[in-house]
């Protein structure tokens, strides 16, 4: 955007244009030397190479499913951790913001002695002969671990700023909370849980750590996109370029074409900022 | 068919009892801060007090006490909520806003059409039905959210200061509208508006400080107030003190003479109320029989019609432009405010 075709004052001191342009280029300069390194004759046969697309597919299917299951485990969350106050919910919140902060990795360990073999609910689940570990199934489960904060995040601060006066009067109305829920809550948060699904998406599909650690890298089987290109990476490095150009071009087409406007189902003149 | 309802809130000092009959309306009136939202809150479900019971048409909204912990969900309760701000649903049109309570109520989506569409015509609203709440103006939604309201039948319908929001040109247009959907309706209107209370309301009840300081017709109450506030809101000075067989004592000690209610007993606590137009302003003294005099000093004067008023030491007096220039009125200025005792009405507290 040009700031000087703006009419109004900003009141943003000059040099913080120069230091937001530092910050621009120190964001976008990796990519520009990524695509700078790509193998361009090669490029579409290397990202069509069965592992490359197995691996894309993978990757696509297993994001959507986590992003599905935030939604399903991280709205309800979001809802109790915004609406109904109860002793321990700052407790609750900062559990479930913990796996922000903590590395992959561990995420995963913990999830290995969860689910794992013989972790605390591997074991039982053993015996109903259900394995987790290691698995497509592991895959999805890490992602949902390290992509359910972003959704209850964005959805919690969605729920706090359009606050309960809606639902008040729906309720006066007659309406029973699920009916609330349904026909006023999820409208009026919708952008808010729309941001969220995407965060949580973006996430997931750029998954590696926890994943490499509870789900292993089978082909086909748990090695998405980002496990894919690490292996590459050892070995053919242009190929590694190719598919992270690739996976950089999903997440930008994605949040891309969530973010155009934040217009979904709320009128842009409404109350619900 | 009655409302009758008792509840007592601790931690806001609230505690209050009325009844309301079937197609009754009654106006709130009191300061800032004195319970009026919290009486709604409560009788709409959205906040429960520590003690107390509400019946309305038979059907327990709440019983509560020590043993007692009955509790019903706002939705059933039949009590439709019109807010200061419209709270249109944004996401939805006009329409859909006003089917909402039927639908809710578990009408069909045709059947919650129609409701919606009469109701709209009813607030002169029809014309809007497709349009967006962000499309609306204020006066247009808050329109849209009387119709909504009375969509949904409520038994009971609960108003929030609904003109507070409105400009001036919308306000009298609202009021209108609200004088015709509300006769026949059981209601409570929450105002700061003696218009207001005048137009829509047969009952008031002035509350402060969470509790109920005068109830009556609106008439009785505007034109014999009891409380300070309800004097403010008639436009009248009230001094309230002990009656005596010299008038109405203070308790700072002042004596105010005046035309006593023969039914009054001695040392009974009384009020002494005047109009303001009815206090004469001097700089000195005056020593005539029939008549108060007292000492004040200027805090204020403001311009009121085409009088001015001047307010010292709690009381007002309206005086023309004229005089208040002969006399070189300023605040800070200790006056003598002196009002004859025919024109004071004392009767009790």
């Amino acid at each position: 955007m040009n700031r000087r075709s703006g009419t109004g004052y900003t009141g943003i001191p000059p040099w913080i244009y120069a230091i937001a342009a530092a910050g621009a280029v120190f964001v976008l300069l990796p990519l520009v030397a990524m695509v700078a390194k790509v193998n361009w004759p090669q490029f579409i046969p290397l990202i069509t190479s069965e592992s490359s697309l197995t691996a894309l597919g993978l990757s696509l299917r297993t994001s959507t499913a986590s992003t599905a299951a935030c939604i399903v485990l991280g709205v309800p969350l979001a809802l109790v951790l915004a609406r109904s106050p109860f002793p321990g919910q700052r407790l609750l919140r900062a559990f479930v913001l913990l796996p922000l902060v903590l590395p992959p990795v561990v995420g995963g360990i913990a999830l290995l002695y969860t689910f794992g073999r013989q972790g605390l609910l591997g074991k039982s689940l053993e015996l109903a002969g259900i394995q987790i570990a290691f698995s497509t199934t592991a895959v999805v489960l890490a992602q949902t671990f390290v992509a359910l904060p972003f959704l209850v995040v964005s959805l919690e601060g969605a729920l706090r700023t359009a606050g309960n006066k809606y639902e008040a009067v729906a309720a006066t109305l007659g309406a029973r909370p699920s009916t609330v829920l349904r026909r006023v809550t999820i409208p009026l948060v919708l952008p808010g849980l729309a941001a969220g699904a995407v965060l949580s998406f973006a996430r997931s599909l750029g998954e590696f750590g926890a994943t490499l650690t509870f789900a292993g890298s089978l082909q086909g089987v748990t090695r998405t996109l980002p496990l894919e290109i690490y292996l590459q990476r050892e070995t053919d490095a242009d190929a590694a370029v190719a598919l992270s150009l690739l996976l950089v071009a999903v997440a930008v087409a994605v949040v891309g074409l969530s973010y155009r406007r934040p217009r979904i189902g709320v009128a842009p003149e409404g109350a619900f900022r | 068919m009655t409302f009758e309802l008792d509840a007592t809130l601790a931690a806001r000092g609230f505690e209050v009892s009325l009844r309301l009959g079937p197609a009754e309306t009654i106006a709130i009136l009191g300061p800032n801060g004195a319970g009026k939202s919290t009486l709604l809150s409560i009788i709409s479900g959205l906040l429960r007090p520590d003690a107390g019971k509400a019946v309305l048409g038979g059907r327990v909204l709440f019983d509560l006490a020590a043993d007692r912990h009955v509790w019903s969900a706002p939705h059933t309760r039949g009590t439709a909520l019109l807010a200061q701000e419209a709270l249109l649903f944004p996401h939805l049109s006009a329409l859909d806003n006003v089917a909402f309570g039927p639908r809710s109520a578990g009408a069909s989506s045709s059947a919650a059409r129609e409701t919606a569409l009469h109701w709209l015509a009813e607030v002169d609203a029809g014309d809007l039905a497709s349009r967006r709440p962000g499309q609306l103006s204020g006066g247009q939604a808050q329109r849209v959210a009387v119709a909504r309201a009375l969509a949904a039948d409520p038994e009971l319908l609960l108003l929030d200061e609904p003109m507070a929001a409105l400009d001036i040109h919308a306000a009298p247009l609202l009021r209108r509208l609200l004088k015709r959907v509300l006769a026949g309706r059981r209601a409570i209107i929450i105002t700061h508006d003696i218009l207001d209370a005048l137009m829509l309301a047969d009952r008031v009840i002035v509350l402060e400080d969470g509790r109920i300081s005068e109830a009556g017709p609106t008439r009785e109450v505007l034109e014999r107030p009891r409380s300070r506030f309800a004097a403010g809101l008639a436009g009248l000075n009230l001094v309230a003190g002990t009656v005596s067989d010299a008038g109405v004592t203070t308790a700072q000690g002042m004596v105010v003479a005046g035309h006593q209610d023969g039914t009054l007993g001695r040392g009974q606590e009384g009020v002494a109320v005047f109009a303001p137009s009815a206090v004469s302003v001097f700089l000195t003294e005056e020593h005539g029989s029939p008549r108060n005099s007292f000492p004040v000093k200027i805090t204020d004067l403001e311009p009121h019609g085409d009088q001015i008023r001047v307010h010292a030491g709690g009381l007002s007096a309206d005086i023309t432009p004229a005089a208040s220039a002969d006399l070189g009125l300023t605040p800070g200025m200790t006056v003598y405010f002196v009002i004859k005792a025919a024109a004071i009405a004392i009767y009790p507290a």
